[in-house]
């Protein structure tokens, strides 16, 4: 840069005759912090038609902090309508400052901020609504390109069913097992406590069997999955969407909803009954283990009275919630990534939300299962 | 290559910033380039020309620490830049600024974000100096009204421009260019070339650009070299306009006067 003449930048002005003259002194380096400020009113004194000129010959090192000062003073020249004579300054400083605009930006003003929890809520709700009718209309969507797939017109390819197929099913099987083991474990725990009082120790086999296949599996295995596919689920999409990808979809005339989605929600809700048998059977092997070992159940007699206690239409139950959780997480989870931002910030964004809604849903959908249960008597 | 005029004569005597000796690049066994040597001179700039998929790309990764190279030296100044551990490349890399290809900006803040970050994480600067400095620098390039945009909301030459301001951001003397100007229109393009100039005039900074739009090299580019992707090294030095009058090499020669490589032998009075 300049040759060096090492000091703190200064800068002093002394009005002369004909001109002003600001003379500048001292190394300028921004990342030194030292910049000083350009007072707004410095040239008010200024006699109108005359200019400011620079004096630059004990300028040391500059860099964007002189401009930055310049800058400055250019703009306060502009306020006091006083001529400022760049010429004089070094060409190089002179050629960065007409680089820059004269007119400072318009400062944009924060978003006005108010209370309102009538709107809230209303905004909410009709929020709340909206996504509804548009998941359904993208189930509906997804559902009239299945059908074509089945007469050979539609637009999903196998192969990415079967790569969803297994990242939602086998590759799924060791957690849902472990949890369920565990669960079937504590069911058992709690349980034999207030039923050893009564000596009532086998009916623990029956309290295992009829929780795990009723409630628990269900809403675990879906839990689990809305954490572990839904997630990854709105993560791709949203992905895939800051990269344009989606869009290139669309030119190319590709629907969305069967190349995309389709072979995502199928996925789900295919493999969530058979998590679901699974996870039951784990569960229940879960209670027998623990009731094995803690208590004085024998494994005939613990497989006997969970026989007992299970008709088969408590699977059919099961089997049907399940499939509903998995299309619907499978749904949601589109929905929020396909509804993401441009970011990677919106990616982080879209997964959470897809875990969260995923995982209220369930609980929220399984009361409503509950409560038609308790109507219809099964 | 004796029997060939592939060498500017060098009548240009600024100091050395940059030396690059014998560099190699490879991915595992593949190599890219081979023996890649050339001399930066402070205050210049400094083209790296090559057609599409010859290693330009990569070659400036390893000058900016994202690939070591697998053989040769590479000084900045006097520093052996891949010689030192992480920290002492972090210290020689707080010199550089990069604009990348495609501005590479973080998409979770705002432009003015964006620019202020390296220097809220490396300078003690109040953040009024810094908000100062950040619409000094968007100003430089032309973008202070996208200060609080996001860069989702920007187009590519916008996206460009902004990149390039947080490139300067802790006023770097040593700028690395990739691309700047692919994917903009001529007017941008020429707005950018005449913002490189007005920089490495106004803030003395080297600059390295790697780049292929021929009309952009000619108008700023005093210094250069031109990767091969067959022969895998540097196969010419010299600035895109001696090259292209002065040089004989067919493929350089091809190059610079945009013509088909193998009709080049009769077609050589562009």
């Amino acid at each position: 840069m300049n040759t060096s003449v090492n000091g703190a930048p200064q800068w002093h002005l002394q009005p002369e005759a004909n001109r002003t003259l600001v003379t500048l002194s001292g190394d300028w380096i921004a990342q030194e912090g030292r910049t000083p400020a350009f007072p707004a009113d410095a040239l008010k004194d200024v006699p109108h038609g005359e200019p400011v000129e620079f004096s630059t010959d004990q300028l040391g090192k500059w860099d964007t902090s002189l401009i930055s000062f310049l800058w400055e003073l250019k703009r306060s020249a502009r306020e006091a309508h006083v001529n400022v004579d760049t010429n004089t300054l070094p060409e190089s400083a002179h050629k960065l400052l007409d680089l820059l605009p004269e007119i400072p930006p318009e400062p944009t003003p924060p978003p006005p901020h108010h209370f309102a929890p009538v709107a809230a809520v209303g905004q909410f709700t009709l929020d709340t609504l909206n996504e509804v009718g548009c998941v359904s209309e993208m189930g509906t969507a997804a559902a009239k390109g299945g059908l074509a797939s089945l007469v050979g017109r539609g637009m999903m390819r196998t192969v990415d069913l079967m790569s969803d197929l297994n990242a939602a099913g086998p590759a799924a099987l060791l957690i849902v097992g472990v949890v369920n083991f565990l669960v079937g474990a504590i069911l058992a725990f709690v349980g034999s406590v207030e039923l050893h009082k009564f000596a009532a120790d086998i009916y623990v086999a029956s309290l295992v069997a009829i929780a795990m296949v009723r409630e628990m599996s269900a809403v675990m295995t879906a839990i689990i999955m809305a954490g572990r596919t839904g997630g990854a689920y709105a993560a791709r999409i949203s992905t895939m969407q800051a990269n344009e990808e989606i869009d290139a979809l669309q030119v190319f005339g590709i629907p969305v909803s069967s190349y995309l989605i389709l072979p995502s929600v199928l996925a789900l809700a295919f493999t969530m009954p058979l998590l679901y048998l699974y996870g039951c059977l784990i569960g229940m092997l879960g209670g027998f283990f623990v009731s094995y070992i803690m208590l004085d159940v024998s494994p005939l007699g613990y497989f006997h009275e969970t026989i007992q206690a299970l008709p088969l239409d408590q699977f059919t139950f099961g089997f049907i919630k399940s499939f509903v959780f998995g299309t619907f997480v499978g749904l949601t989870s589109c929905r929020i990534g396909l509804k993401a931002g441009r970011s990677a910030a919106d990616v982080g964004i879209a997964a959470t939300k897809a875990v969260v809604v995923g995982i209220v849903g369930v609980i929220a959908l399984d009361a409503i299962f509950a409560v038609i249960a308790n109507v219809i008597g099964i | 290559m004796n029997d060939t005029n592939t060498q500017m004569p060098s009548t240009d005597d600024r100091p050395v910033m940059i030396s690059v000796d014998d560099v190699t690049l490879a991915f595992g066994s593949k190599v890219i380039q081979h023996d890649v040597s050339f001399r930066v001179k402070r205050g210049s700039i400094f083209a790296v020309m090559g057609g599409s998929g010859c290693g330009k790309s990569t070659l400036l990764k390893s000058m900016i620490g994202l690939l070591r190279p697998t053989h040769g030296t590479y000084l900045v100044e006097k520093d052996n830049y891949w010689a030192g551990d992480d920290a002492s490349r972090v210290r020689i890399g707080r010199r550089f600024g990069v604009l990348f290809q495609s501005g590479a900006l973080w998409s979770s803040m705002t432009v003015g974000e964006n620019v202020a970050l390296p220097m809220q994480m490396f300078t003690k600067l109040e953040p009024d100096v810094i908000r100062q400095l950040v619409e000094l620098k968007l100003g430089l390039v032309g973008m202070l009204h996208a200060i609080d945009q996001y860069p989702s909301e920007l187009s590519g030459g916008m996206r460009k421009r902004a990149g390039l301001a947080r490139a300067m951001s802790l006023d770097p003397d040593i700028l690395f260019f990739d691309e700047p100007s692919a994917g903009l229109d001529p007017i941008t393009s020429a707005r950018l070339d005449e913002l490189i100039l007005n920089l490495r005039d106004g803030l003395g900074a080297t600059i390295i650009i790697v780049s292929h739009e021929l009309s952009s090299l000619f108008h700023i580019a005093d210094d250069g070299i031109f990767l091969d992707a067959e022969q895998k090294t540097a196969i010419a030095h010299g600035s895109p306009t001696w090259l292209r009058d002065h040089c004989t090499d067919p493929m350089v020669h091809a190059f610079m006067h945009r013509e088909q490589l193998d009709s080049s032998g009769s077609a050589g009075n562009g």
